[in-house]
């Protein structure tokens, strides 16, 4: 049994993975900005047998709000020792081109306070000597493009942040998974038009909890996302500026 | 989507001929489910569980949940739904404006019979709740109402207490439409569910045989080992149909004569025994490229016998058909629905290859055996009725009418009104 946190609650890949989670008996801290939301979810989440789901309202670019979140969780769950970290924004990119202030929210949302909650929760999960952090980040990331660089470079952040982490914690037995979704269909990415690629919440779901139960490093999610980036992160940048992508 | 976010409202078409129709998991046969040109409302999201009161066994639930997904929450708490449809990939929203039925309509009616309350989002922004003191016309108009009468949201269900997922279930091999009735007769009352595999490819002394089946829970404390769901699926589309009057005479046959003995008895596990079906995923594709119709009447008791045999004459000379041929008892109880399907009567629903223009004119003799002998056809398996047999077997329709929705409307809605 976890005692899990999960921050952005009300996306749909996070509530997709509290159900495969509280299914199983774990216990889940679910924190997002709607109360309304989190509150239908928690009901759900009991009817399907979670033993025990508490909820909290908090926005994470609040980054004040960080530490008295992280001890409502502990104290509600009795400790934690699994993260998910899954909330996030996907702007429009031309948006962002033209308005600075946008652009920065976005990586305010995407990264900044992403980075925020990972120094506190690392340092609580270094002490105790154990835990899993998970956080979705994205393939997006791997490369920047100019359909969606804005989330795209706060996504990069985010990577090589928990990369460095991962090898910080690695001696205090505090694992660090970074999820990187290629194309899911959420309300999210409501707006796009959907091919082969794309996968269910429900898929990524399980990629998730697949990755945190082996404690993996790094998952592209589905697997044959490792594929297509390998060869997306080969292109010489000369002929890549030419691309369309 | 989110049932209780109050501010959800559905967008304003820029279009004013543009309409909506809730789209579920898209288990109808036909064009109901359907709105050309329009805006389908998608509701597989909407698929969370409200409440659940283990001890009085009161579901509530978004309406895109799936059948499937509330067997899997409630069977292993010792419930089981009140009805259920023939299979269980359909959404609650979509049964109850279908108001489907089930094996065991004899004995509790109706799926609609069984929701307590639901809620029905107008395009307006009216959020109606519904049940038989509140709203109670938009509650007989949305059960059943194909889903005109708005987005149905949530819904309430009672379901119904079992001890355990398997059934005692006792097959009789039966020669005649005579034996059929006199089975379901004798049967009625002591089974909750019967039902009957007919052989439409009968002719002469073979008319009207088949396979009646009945059934009940197994009680409380039986064992029977443990049940592991086999589940294929059919891999591809065939360039034609692999039914055709040949194979059909031999599976029919072989079949009928599957068992020995006129009369078996067997426990079986509840996913069988309802779904058989939802053991071959994309079974359709056995039809080929053109796919399939389904003709599914019912007719009232006093001229049903005799209009079942003339049906299946015509069915038999024809030679088409399939080996999927449903002859079923309904029963008494008033269904709750203005458009509901079930009658007190006898209701046959049988499966035909696409073969075009041959077909249809089979339907034409078919539908003039319905309209004589006072049936209608169901909506939910209908792709090609005419408008007047729609009518004439729904007499309600006119006041059903005044409670669709003005930017609700479906491919099918528009068929059978476009010559009003």
């Amino acid at each position: 049994m976890r005692k899990i946190l999960i921050i952005g609650a009300t996306s749909a890949i996070a509530e997709a993975t509290a159900r495969i989670w509280g299914q199983r008996g774990d216990h889940l801290f679910l924190v997002a900005r709607n109360a309304a939301k989190l509150q239908l979810i928690a009901d759900d989440l009991r009817v399907r047998g979670c033993p025990k789901v508490a909820t909290y309202c908090m926005d994470a670019n609040n980054l004040d709000a960080h530490e008295t979140m992280l001890d409502a969780g502990k104290q509600a769950l009795n400790g934690l020792d699994t993260v998910l970290i899954a909330h996030g924004t996907l702007s429009d990119q031309t948006a962002c081109q033209q308005s600075v202030a946008l652009t920065l929210q976005e990586i305010n949302t995407n990264a900044l306070s992403v980075i925020a909650l990972l120094t506190h929760i690392a340092n609580r999960f270094e002490q105790q000597k154990q835990g899993t952090i998970a956080v979705i980040s994205s393939v997006a990331g791997d490369r920047g493009r100019q359909s969606n660089y804005v989330y795209g470079s706060a996504k990069a952040m985010v990577t090589t942040f928990t990369s460095g982490l991962r090898q910080r914690l690695y001696k205090s037995g505090v694992g660090v998974v970074t999820i990187k979704p290629g194309f899911v269909d959420t309300p999210m990415t409501a707006e796009f038009k959907k091919g082969i690629l794309w996968v269910s919440p429900e898929t990524l779901a399980r990629c998730i909890d697949s990755a945190v139960e082996k404690n993996r490093d790094l998952s592209y999610a589905p697997w044959f996302w490792f594929g297509i980036m390998a060869v997306i992160k080969l292109i010489p940048e000369w002929f890549f500026k030419r691309l369309k992508l | 989507m989110w049932q209780s976010d109050r501010a959800l409202t559905l967008p304003v078409l820029p279009d004013p001929k543009q309409s909506f129709l809730p789209y579920g998991n898209g288990r109808s046969y036909g064009d109901s489910c359907l709105n050309q040109g329009g805006i389908a409302l998608k509701t597989r999201k909407l698929d969370r569980f409200i409440r659940f009161d283990v001890h009085a066994g009161i579901l509530s639930c978004e309406s895109g949940v799936l059948l499937a997904e509330i067997l899997r929450l409630i069977v292993p708490q010792g419930w089981f739904l009140p009805v259920t449809p023939g299979t269980r990939f359909a959404t609650v929203g979509g049964a109850i404006a279908n108001d489907v039925h089930g094996k065991n309509h004899h004995v509790t009616g109706t799926f609609g019979n069984h929701i307590r309350q639901f809620e029905v989002l107008r395009s307006d922004g009216q959020r109606l709740c519904c049940s038989p003191n509140e709203n109670a016309d938009y509650y007989a108009a949305s059960i059943g109402g194909l889903g005109l009468t708005g987005l149905i949201t949530w819904a309430e269900l009672q379901l119904r207490w079992i001890g355990n997922p398997w059934l005692d279930v006792e097959t009789i091999r039966y020669d005649s439409l005579s034996e059929f009735f006199a089975l379901c007769l004798a049967s009625d009352r002591d089974y909750e569910y019967t039902v009957s595999w007919v052989d439409c490819s009968g002719q002469g002394k073979r008319l009207g045989r088949g396979l009646f089946m009945r059934g009940n829970h197994a009680p409380l404390g039986a064992t029977h080992g443990k049940y592991s769901a086999r589940i294929r699926t059919f891999p591809l589309v065939p360039p034609i149909s692999l039914v055709n009057p040949f194979t059909l005479k031999a599976f029919n046959t072989f079949y009928y004569h599957r068992q020995l003995a006129k009369r078996t008895r067997q426990i079986q596990h509840y996913e069988p025994f309802f779904y058989p079906l939802d053991g071959l995923l994309e079974w359709n594709r056995i039809y080929g490229p053109r796919g399939f119709y389904q003709y599914q009447c019912v007719m009232p008791h006093r001229a049903g016998e005799l209009a079942v045999t003339e049906l299946l004459k015509e069915i038999a000379k024809s030679g088409m058909g399939s080996f999927l041929a449903v002859l079923k008892l309904c029963g008494d109880m008033p269904s709750p629905g203005m458009l509901s399907f079930p009658m007190p009567g006898v209701s046959l629903a049988l499966d035909f290859p696409n073969r075009g223009e041959v077909l249809q004119q089979l339907f034409s003799r078919l539908d003039a055996i319905v309209s004589s002998a006072g049936g209608r056809l169901y909506p939910a398996k209908d792709g090609r009725m005419p408008g007047s047999l729609f009518r004439s077997g729904y007499s309600r329709w006119p006041e059903f009418k005044r409670f669709i929705d003005p930017r609700f409307s479906s491919s099918f809605w528009r068929r059978v009104m476009e010559d009003v």
